[in-house]
């Protein structure tokens, strides 16, 4: 990790009396890929618009790429690319003509305008329709002619605001596919996604939102550690012998924390380590039929939900 | 706290694209169409009727701006209708319709400020209304000189172009309504229908209406009533009130400018007539006197309202 080119400190949004952002505190490294996770309404939007000076902050301070933008909006936003939740262009001009009129709002020149752009549509697998209105695109294609902007442009930082909403399942896979590509390229990026487990796959850190705090900030394993409890996740299919119930039998393995009785045959085992052969073990002594064990990855969609859970429950502790 | 960077950066660019749109819309073409074909009709029925007297007339040019035959209303009274209808026509959707594609984020994340994109869209607005009422000047001062057979003045030129900046103010007045209304309505509809709905007011009702509050202002002295006359303070109410209205500002400025035998706009005593040769021409450089104060009034009532319309733009939340 090399130095920080996004850094919030107590960084705050208020509307009059509600608080949509409340004193933030996040570093963003260079080349890094950085997820913000959150129900909506969580302030992850606000918080971005605050980054690329798009609306004032309240209290607290932002800093991109050392400039200030709430001083020097121009300066980050020329080095900044903004991808917004379902983006939009104008349909009576074509794909070339839109990505033109940005390229020149960035003050490009003739010549670097016309190979940029052919480059950046190339690259999107929008060069065949560069000259076709956007009238004609499907939400995917505008999707990627959005990411084409940010290549144009240059962009040290790409920040993408739900970039995979609303897309079928073939194009977010190639949508992500070119977010990885950027990824290599050196691009930061900055990702809020609610399709957690893409997250997962393009994401070296994540933050946990809620009501404009980040509750949780780290690698995808580090926060299945402080989360689920223990590292390990077993699922065990098994069909017990008359009379004899698994769930004790399981528990009784040593470093299994606990162990639940998912469906008719399922059971979901947490552990500290591998326990798959005593596992194996003692549902044979049982003389059950083992027909499946398997180690589940963490997953984010675990974490995100049991963290979702595990707050409201405090909640409601707090209410009583 | 200042801002870095010039607020002008980009607004070439946006007035070019801008111009190119509206220049190409086929609102602005039927807009077109309905200003050539209105202003047809009232043109051919003045040329008809200045044909009987053309050699009575040292100012025949500007009569053909001004002379009514009814049913037809003149000229200038057509396009006192169709000047403010084609403003609000292009101006009603300007920042509610990039809302509503979703392209302002975009814009707005590019390195520019928001006053480049609001000025140019009315920059370009104004240019587009200021070529359209330039084509028609041209076309009444050709048919003009066609049909009467008898080469303008320097001093007709001069008082038309004169009258065609005016034309411009007027315009962009109501440019500058339906594009504050644009700004603070989401709905383009809204903001066309209370455009229109003030215009009309403005119009028709406020005529109406403002000798009611002048004389709820300043009751009417009963020794003017026995004599069948309105009283000095009242009257000055009245006409004050009236002078509110764009539209009749934009009358009586275009009153003084194209008939030179105007001494006086509003009331005036039978004392200060003393002296005075009725009817007779006064100089180009009188007339502007009488127009000034009105032609400034427009000017202002448009810089006002644009004023407004950056101020509400720069407080609003881009997010849609």
């Amino acid at each position: 990790m090399s130095e920080p080119v996004i850094t919030a400190r107590g960084l705050t949004k208020r509307y009059g009396a509600s608080v949509v952002v409340d004193g933030i505190d996040f570093d963003v490294f260079r080349g890094e890929t950085f997820g913000l996770l959150g129900p909506n309404g969580a302030g992850k939007t606000t918080t971005i618009l605050m980054m690329l000076g798009l609306t004032d902050v309240s209290d607290g301070e932002v800093r991109v790429m050392g400039h200030d933008p709430v001083r020097e909006p121009l300066a980050v936003k020329r080095r900044v690319g903004y991808l917004p939740d379902s983006v939009g262009f104008y349909d009576n001009m074509t794909a070339a003509e839109n990505l033109s009129y940005t390229a020149r709002l960035m003050g490009f020149s003739r010549e670097v305008r016309r190979t940029r752009i052919a480059d950046a549509l190339g690259r999107v697998r929008l060069g065949d329709v560069a000259d076709k209105r956007v009238a004609t695109f499907s939400r995917g294609m505008r999707q990627r002619l959005g990411l084409a902007e940010l290549l144009m442009k240059g962009a040290e930082i790409a920040i993408l605001d739900e970039p995979t909403s609303g897309l079928d399942p073939q194009s977010t896979h190639e949508f992500l596919d070119m977010i990885g590509g950027l990824k290599r390229e050196g691009v930061t990026a900055l990702i809020t996604s609610h399709l957690l487990d893409q997250v997962q796959r393009l994401c070296d850190r994540v933050a946990l939102f809620q009501r404009g705090r980040i509750l949780m900030m780290g690698t995808v394993p580090e926060l299945a550690r402080e989360v689920l409890g223990a590292g390990f996740v077993v699922d065990v299919e098994a069909t017990a012998a008359p009379g004899h119930d698994l769930v004790p039998r399981l528990g009784a393995i040593a470093g299994v924390k606990s162990v639940e009785r998912t469906g008719d045959i399922h059971y979901r085992m947490t552990a500290d380590h591998d326990v798959r052969s005593d596992a194996a073990r003692a549902v044979v002594a049982a003389d059950g039929a083992l027909t499946r064990l398997s180690v589940a990855e963490p997953s984010l969609d675990a974490i995100y939900t049991r963290f979702f859970e595990r707050s409201a429950e405090k909640e409601m502790r707090d209410a009583a | 706290m200042q801002r870095e960077g010039s607020p002008w950066q980009g607004l070439g660019t946006v007035v070019l694209k801008e111009l190119g749109d509206h220049l190409g819309s086929a609102r602005m073409r039927m807009l077109e169409w309905l200003m050539l074909l209105t202003a047809a009709a009232p043109l051919y029925s003045a040329i008809t009727s200045l044909r009987d007297t053309t050699a009575e007339d040292p100012f025949l040019l500007l009569k053909l701006f001004t002379v009514d035959r009814a049913p037809l209303p003149s000229f200038v009274g057509i396009l006192g209708f169709l000047i403010p209808l084609m403003a609000i026509g292009l101006g009603f959707d300007a920042i509610n319709g990039e809302h509503n594609r979703r392209t302002l984020s975009r814009i707005l994340a590019q390195p520019i400020y928001r006053d480049a994109l609001l000025a140019g869209k009315f920059i370009a607005g104004l240019t587009t209304l200021g070529i359209s009422l330039l084509c028609l000047w041209l076309l009444v001062v050709g048919l003009g000189v066609l049909f009467l057979g008898v080469p303008p003045s320097w001093e007709e030129i001069a008082r038309s172009l004169i009258f065609l900046f005016v034309s411009v103010a007027y315009a962009g007045v109501w440019l500058a309504v339906a594009m504050l209304f644009s700004v603070i309505f989401r709905s383009p509809a809204t903001a066309a229908l209370l455009s229109l709905g003030v215009w009309l007011f403005m119009t028709l009702l406020w005529p109406m209406i403002s000798p009611v509050l002048a004389q709820m202002i300043a009751p009417p002295d009963i020794r003017y009533v026995m004599l069948g006359l309105q009283s000095p303070e009242t009257l000055q109410w009245q006409v004050a009130l009236s002078r509110l209205s764009p539209n009749q500002l934009y009358g009586e400025s275009v009153l003084a400018i194209l008939s030179p035998s105007t001494r006086a706009l509003g009331p005036i005593f039978l004392d200060q007539l003393q002296g005075a040769v009725i009817g007779a021409a006064l100089p180009l450089k009188e007339s502007l006197m009488i127009a000034w104060p009105q032609a400034v009034g427009l000017i202002a009532g448009a810089i006002m309202l644009f004023v407004a319309t950056y101020v509400v733009f720069q407080r609003q939340e881009v997010r849609a």
